[in-house]
């Protein structure tokens, strides 16, 4: 007979505070195969860890309950405890107190009680039938894929090759750099946001160690942590980048004009074409939808004029297969479409209300002004400038409940570009609230409004065109009033959202999202730049709003997990994988059929088939064993036998 | 009053009143806000303290003229006009006498009329309004003027069914909706 140890743990009041747990732990002493309960105030704690170890020795236990907060916050810990006693870390059961029990019936005490007797008596049921388990192992794959070539993408793939591990970068547009190589100045200190992100650029496209793909998505990817093939397609670019010199003669001699979506539309670019001068790769790539030879099959001049001989109309996408280690994601964020939820203000139709973004590259040197602030209407000087906070953040009705945390400082900076170029233009200023937490932030927001910016409290509810005026309609709640702007220009300070097709490579990736859709860390504040996925890292603006500078610390912290796993030569791979009783398979092969990590392969013996689990990709996530008719699939640590026994306690 | 009156309010009107952060997008869009004492955003905020009496006595709860801009365009999801609606109801049980003069006033000579008419008798309620306004001869001139191009009717004219129309009234408890 097993001897076991109940240890109940209080977690301060979180526990404590609604159950009895010395009652708790008294009563558990009762059940069969106990021979040792007690209760502490935090069994986590570096004493509560040396009273489980020094009962398992002193009352020889081998099995321990721990009756205290969810596995996923400290199942680790206790096991380490037991193996530290001696005994093999998986005959510990763990229940929840407090996730499943005092947090949610905090009102109601006495029915808590009984349930946390419950659930202690299931646990020990199944401690009762626990098995000793062995981790396997599995050799590393050296190499990191990192998805996305933002500032993120860029600061991670750059250190983990410095730490001599070989990077493949995957970038979705032509070039890299991402949002921040748009931008004209960053704040709070005013540097020039291409000249600190380019010499980045150039970096990765130098570095021996970083292989980059650029016009290029991840299609799929298959295996687990360590050992991931990962399925990249190279869209078709219809230039031979092997060739072509990036001359530039073909989009000098392209006839065709598009609106330039980098520019929001503000200038145009041609079919052929470099995204911006700074561009790494600096060749160019032919955009399908409006290239004349490609739609019409009538053109083919960058064809002729091209010295290099590097245009290729009939290129296709390629498929390419690299093998990986770890991964971090870092796909960034899209501006809120704003043109589709406000109505009130145009919804797009003036174009003189204009988002954040597309005022960074009106006043952008490279943008399509030059530099100049100039209505897009009619290129003239505004000298009224109303900036909008909150379009799209902290909007429940229309937009999106969180603060996106950029804004405020944002608009700050574009009031002051605005006071700099033109120092006669008034400058208004919407806000609901101020935030400005980073270092040298307050700062900067003080000396904006000490050049002369309005800021008025209270959200814009209407902007109209009146004439060549747009009449913004605000209220100045500090005085109680409506207020009426006669604006040249409008800009609204567009909140954050994830990425255009998060969601599709979440799922592709097997990691999740949270409410908004920016991808789930693993701990909000312990595991930051982690997934629950072992081997997936965040690191940007995909796990959340973010301003450069957390952006580039998130990738730094994410590229530090990443080298920290790849530079182990093997790791230990969970025990609680599937496995197949031989006797019982009929070979129908359900398993094969409904498991997520194609995990299951087809052994025949002596003329009959069976299922066989390949243990480095099962996850143990018990989808076989469910869909298995004989019963033969088993889970370890999760067997059918354990189950049962743990939901015969819990009838009880 | 106080923390009472905030939750009897919240109950009556469903709103989560807590919610609001004072952006002021109500006041900036309200098209009566000039004419209010205190501002749509302030009414929020008074509610939020639970200053009832000042609240219940003030003239923008009858300004108000439910157009509903203000609960279109609210982010924190109040239907602050709702709310406005609510308020009037508790302002008539703590204080009869606003219903004596202005605007609840005229709602109350309107609602007679169209219970009894099935709408409304523009003569007889302006006559009304003005008698118990105790301005008799406001507006002379203008009904004079209205009545010459048969603007207005001298009688009333009463809809067919205007027993279906009383039975409105009768379903409808003097209670906030």
């Amino acid at each position: 007979m097993p001897r076991v140890g109940v240890f109940v743990c209080w977690c301060g009041s979180n526990i404590g505070g609604v159950l009895d747990c010395p009652a708790l732990a008294r009563a558990a002493a009762t059940f069969p195969g106990v021979v040792y309960a007690t209760d502490y105030q935090y069994m986590c704690s570096d004493p509560g860890q040396k009273l489980i170890a020094e009962a398992i020795k002193e009352h020889r236990l081998d099995r321990v309950v721990v009756a205290a907060c969810s596995p996923r916050l400290h199942e680790d810990t206790f096991r380490e405890v037991l193996a530290r006693a001696g005994l093999n870390p998986y005959l510990l059961e763990m229940t929840n107190l407090r996730e499943h029990c005092s947090w949610v019936h905090a009102g109601e005490k006495e029915l808590a009680q009984a349930k946390a007797l419950s659930l202690i008596r299931r646990a020990v049921a199944k401690a009762l039938r626990l098995t000793p388990l062995h981790p396997g192992r599995v050799k590393i794959t050296r190499r990191c894929l990192v998805i996305g070539g933002g500032i993120a993408g860029i600061q991670a793939a750059l250190d983990v090759a410095d730490a001599g591990i070989e990077v493949v970068l995957v970038e979705r547009e032509p070039s890299l750099g991402g949002k921040m190589v748009l931008l004209d100045k960053t704040f709070p200190t005013l540097d020039c946001s291409a000249c600190i992100s380019t010499p980045k650029m150039a970096a990765v496209a130098k570095h021996p160690l970083i292989r980059l793909y650029t016009y290029a998505e991840v299609e799929k990817v298959e295996g687990s942590l360590g050992n991931y093939r990962v399925t990249i397609r190279q869209k078709a670019r219809y230039v031979d980048h092997t060739k072509c010199t990036g001359c530039g003669t073909c989009w000098e001699k392209c006839p065709v004009k598009v609106p330039d979506e980098l520019n929001f539309r503000l200038s145009t670019r041609p079919a052929i074409y470099l995204p911006f001068p700074q561009a790494v790769p600096s060749k160019p790539v032919i955009d399908a939808r409006h290239c004349r030879q490609l739609t019409k099959g009538k053109c083919g001049v960058c064809q002729k004029v091209c010295p290099a001989g590097a245009i290729d109309y009939t290129q296709q996408d390629s498929l390419h297969e690299e093998e990986v280690g770890a991964i971090i994601v870092a796909t960034g964020f899209d501006l809120f479409p704003w043109e589709k939820a406000y109505g009130e203000y145009g919804y797009g139709r003036y174009p003189d209300v204009i988002t954040g973004l597309a005022f960074e590259r009106l006043v952008n040197a490279s943008g399509p002004t030059g530099g100049r602030i100039v209505r897009p209407s009619d290129g003239r000087e505004p000298r009224t400038v109303v900036f909008v906070h909150c379009v799209g953040s902290r909007d429940e009705l229309k937009g999106r409940e969180y603060c996106s945390r950029i804004c405020c400082m944002y608009t700050a900076k574009h009031a002051h570009q605005v006071k700099e170029r033109l120092p006669e233009a008034k400058v208004y200023v919407f806000y609901i609230d101020i935030r400005t937490f980073g270092k040298g932030y307050e700062e900067f927001y003080r000396r904006v409004q000490d050049e002369g910016v309005i800021y008025l409290r209270g959200r814009v509810s209407k902007i109209y065109q009146e004439g060549d005026k747009l009449i913004v309609k605000g209220a100045d709640t500090l005085l109680g009033e409506p207020v009426t702007i006669a604006a040249d220009l409008v800009v609204l300070a567009t909140g954050v959202v994830p990425a255009r097709g998060a969601e599709e490579l979440a799922r592709t990736l097997g990691i999740s999202t949270d409410k908004d859709g920016f991808f789930q860390e693993a701990h909000p504040k312990l595991r930051p730049v982690e997934t629950h996925t072992a081997g997936i890292f965040l690191a940007g603006a995909c796990q959340g709003p973010k301003d450069i500078p957390d952006t580039v610390s998130q990738a730094s912290a994410a590229a530090a997990k990443a080298v920290g796993l790849l530079l182990r030569e093997e790791i230990e791979v969970s025990p609680l994988v599937a496995w197949v009783n031989q006797a019982l398979c009929t070979g129908c092969l359900h398993c094969q059929v409904v498991c997520p990590y194609q995990a299951i392969e087809v052994v025949t013996e002596g003329g009959r088939r069976r299922a066989r689990v390949k243990e480095e990709l099962c996850q143990g996530c018990g989808s076989c064993t469910v869909a298995c008719r004989p019963g033969a699939m088993e889970l370890k640590g999760f067997s059918n036998e354990q189950i049962l026994a743990e939901v015969e306690a819990l009838c009880r | 009053m106080n923390e009472n009156f905030w939750s009897e309010v919240n109950r009556a009107a469903g709103q989560k009143i807590t919610h609001c952060y004072q952006c002021g997008k109500c006041t900036a869009g309200c098209p009566v806000a000039f004419a209010m004492d205190y501002k749509p955003h302030q009414i929020l905020r008074l509610l939020q303290l639970g200053r009832g009496e000042e609240l219940l006595s003030s003239r923008a709860l009858w300004v108000c003229s439910s157009c509903q801009t203000c609960t279109t365009r609210c982010p924190c999801h109040i239907d602050l006009a709702r709310l406005i609606d609510t308020l009037r109801f508790f302002s008539r049980q703590a204080f009869p006498q606003v219903t004596r003069h202005g605007m609840p006033l005229f709602n109350e000579v309107f609602l007679r009329s169209v219970k009894r008419y099935g709408r409304v008798y523009e003569l007889g309620l302006t006559l009304q309004f003005n008698l118990k306004e105790r301005k008799v001869w406001r507006d002379l001139d203008l009904g004079h003027f209205m009545l010459s191009r048969r603007k207005l009717r001298l009688l009333p004219e009463p809809v067919e069914n205007r027993k279906e129309v009383a039975q409105i009234f009768s379903a409808e408890k003097e209670e906030p909706r």
